[in-house]
């Protein structure tokens, strides 16, 4: 009932919004869909990927060489962003499942440095320091119906609503299935999921190419929306913001990366009006939480409020 | 054709000889016990066994397929299945999801990524019937880590019956436990391993018990077999005596 709710309002909030603020909603549900996956390494498999802008960034710019080169059509442009940040994924995790704790940390570490410096390197292809601008994005068409101009703001809006809501959907239908519990059983003790039958990599490297999909078409949905895509899409701050924002609203509860990406981005959005400093509040913050709320606000509300959560509670 | 059977089993840690040539032949459906002072190699035999260690040299083979160096997940598929002397479960998990963990496994729906596993009747029927016969049915909804020691140690050989094995190398399943909860896992074990049809390789520190569960006893000491036979043969041997009893 309460999610009914929740997706009422989101739907007849562009309604009264100002442009600005509608703007801020497409963040959120971006970041929040970036976030999500990153929980999905994190919280389900027991995997800490610090290296996340690589499969967001690589969707990306996936997404804007679609458009500019392929077709404008944002269903290709997406498609195009999911199927090379799965690619990336897959080859980046092959290695990275081979290693545990610290030193998988890091190999996601250099291989986000690695995937940055294409980017920013590979000028012919994507631009270098300037980014790709000025990418075309076309009207959807359904059949009869009039077209639908996604550059519209509150019409994108209701794009990405769409796109991001099948995603946690399907991400929920993964977590909760044979194999999303063999993840939690993964994350909880690999060493015995061994001596049950299975072998634990396969399971972690296709989880891995799973979050690096729906990082990329999080970085997708981004470039259709700012109509341009730069190297700061794969910079290392970016891989830092899904951590953070899993940390604020709580990994253990998969509505929680969700919650820390919309309170992440409106409180950094508050602050930035007060001050340039934004992120030293932040900072502060994320101290508090971690300090006095370490499972999170989503966690806090569950544990002292008894708002029911358990449905989504991952341990 | 033994069931289990190995041959001339090595394996050092650095200087230490864990394993020193061992020889044994396990037979399908004889309650084989290991025992020894601590620091025998038990532990380390099931370790080569189930494959959680490499061996240095030597063979084991089951039902006269060569299983050593195999990954630990391929031989818990050809049907050896342990349990840990240190409790081993997903202690964060239910019961109920412990089991059901282990049945995904068995009936290959590791990567169903869409079926809820809620949706399962036939893992959730299989998995209550385990539970049922262990006698953890009204504990089902726990989780695994509010569960007593014994309670715990009772799930983990409820997870290691879910991979439907041939043999189960049980690792002192009893440890820990008082007489009364100590009684009635052996029980348990021997209802469950003859019902499945289970052949059962135990560790147990408690002499009296081994002596009056076991078909045969292996005796480990440092690192070597230094007798085997029936519990009888075993009280009469002045080599067991000596080494592990401490007597002359």
């Amino acid at each position: 009932m309460s999610l009914i709710g929740v997706l009422a309002i989101l739907l007849i909030l562009p309604l009264f919004l100002p442009e600005y603020y509608i703007a801020i909603g497409i963040e959120i549900f971006v970041m929040a869909l970036f976030a999500l996956s990153f929980n999905l390494l994190f919280g389900y498999t027991g995997l800490l990927s610090f290296g996340h802008a690589a499969f967001f960034g690589t969707g990306a710019y996936a997404c804007a060489l679609t458009l500019k080169h392929i077709s404008s059509s944002v269903f290709l442009g997406l498609l195009g962003g999911i199927i090379l940040s799965s690619i990336v994924a897959l080859i980046i995790g092959f290695f990275c499942v081979r290693f545990t704790r610290m030193y998988f940390v890091m190999l996601t570490v250099a291989f986000g440095e690695l995937v940055y410096n294409i980017g920013h390197k590979w000028v012919s292809l994507t631009g270098g320091d300037d980014g790709l601008v000025g990418i075309p994005i076309s009207p959807l068409r359904f059949l009869f119906l009039p077209p639908f101009n996604l550059v519209k703001l509150s019409n994108y809006y209701y794009f990405t609503f769409v796109c991001v809501g099948v995603s946690i959907f399907i991400i929920w239908r993964i977590v909760n299935s044979h194999f999303g519990y063999v993840l939690r059983a993964i994350h909880e003790n690999s060493e015995r999921v061994k001596f049950v039958g299975l072998e634990v990599r396969r399971h972690q490297l296709l989880s891995f190419t799973i979050s690096g999909l729906f990082a990329g078409l999080a970085g997708a949905l981004l470039t259709v929306f700012e109509g341009m895509v730069s190297p700061a899409s794969l910079y290392f701050t970016v891989s830092a913001e899904p951590i953070l924002m899993s940390i604020l609203g709580g990994t253990r509860f998969f509505f929680g990366p969700i919650v820390g990406a919309a309170l992440f981005i409106i409180i950094k959005d508050a602050i930035q009006t007060l001050t340039e400093f934004w992120m030293v509040w932040m900072g502060a913050i994320l101290v508090m939480i971690v300090i006095f709320l370490p499972g999170g606000v989503v966690g806090f509300l569950h544990s002292r409020f008894l708002i029911s959560f358990s449905k989504s509670r991952i341990r | 054709m033994s069931l289990l059977e190995i041959e001339n089993l090595c394996k050092s840690f650095g200087k230490l000889a864990a394993i020193n040539g061992v020889n044994l032949k396990v037979d399908q459906g004889i309650l084989t016990s290991v025992i020894g002072p601590n620091g025998a190699g038990k532990t380390t035999l099931f370790n080569l066994v189930s494959g959680y260690l490499l061996p240095d040299r030597g063979n084991i083979r089951l039902k006269g397929e060569d299983i050593t160096g195999s990954q630990s997940y391929e031989i818990v598929k050809k049907g050896i299945s342990r349990s840990f002397q240190i409790t081993n479960i997903f202690p964060d998990l239910s019961v109920l999801d412990n089991i059901r963990v282990g049945l995904i496994a068995q009936f290959k729906k590791n990567f169903d990524l869409f079926h809820s596993i809620s949706s399962s009747e036939h893992i959730l029927k299989e998995a209550l019937n385990i539970i049922e016969s262990v006698g953890l049915g009204d504990r089902r909804h726990y989780k695994a880590s509010i569960l007593s020691h014994g309670e715990r140690k009772i799930l983990e050989f409820g997870l290691a019956i879910t991979t439907n094995p041939i043999m189960m190398l049980l690792d002192e399943p009893t440890a820990g436990m008082n007489k009364e909860e100590t009684d009635n896992t052996v029980n348990l074990i021997k209802k469950i391993s003859k019902e499945k049809g289970i052949t059962v390789v135990l560790t147990e520190h408690d002499i009296d018990l081994v002596f009056s569960i076991s078909d045969r006893i292996v005796v480990l000491n440092q690192g070597e077999l230094i007798a085997e036979g029936a519990p009888k043969e075993i009280k009469a041997n002045p080599l067991v005596k000596k080494a592990y009893l401490g007597e002359d």
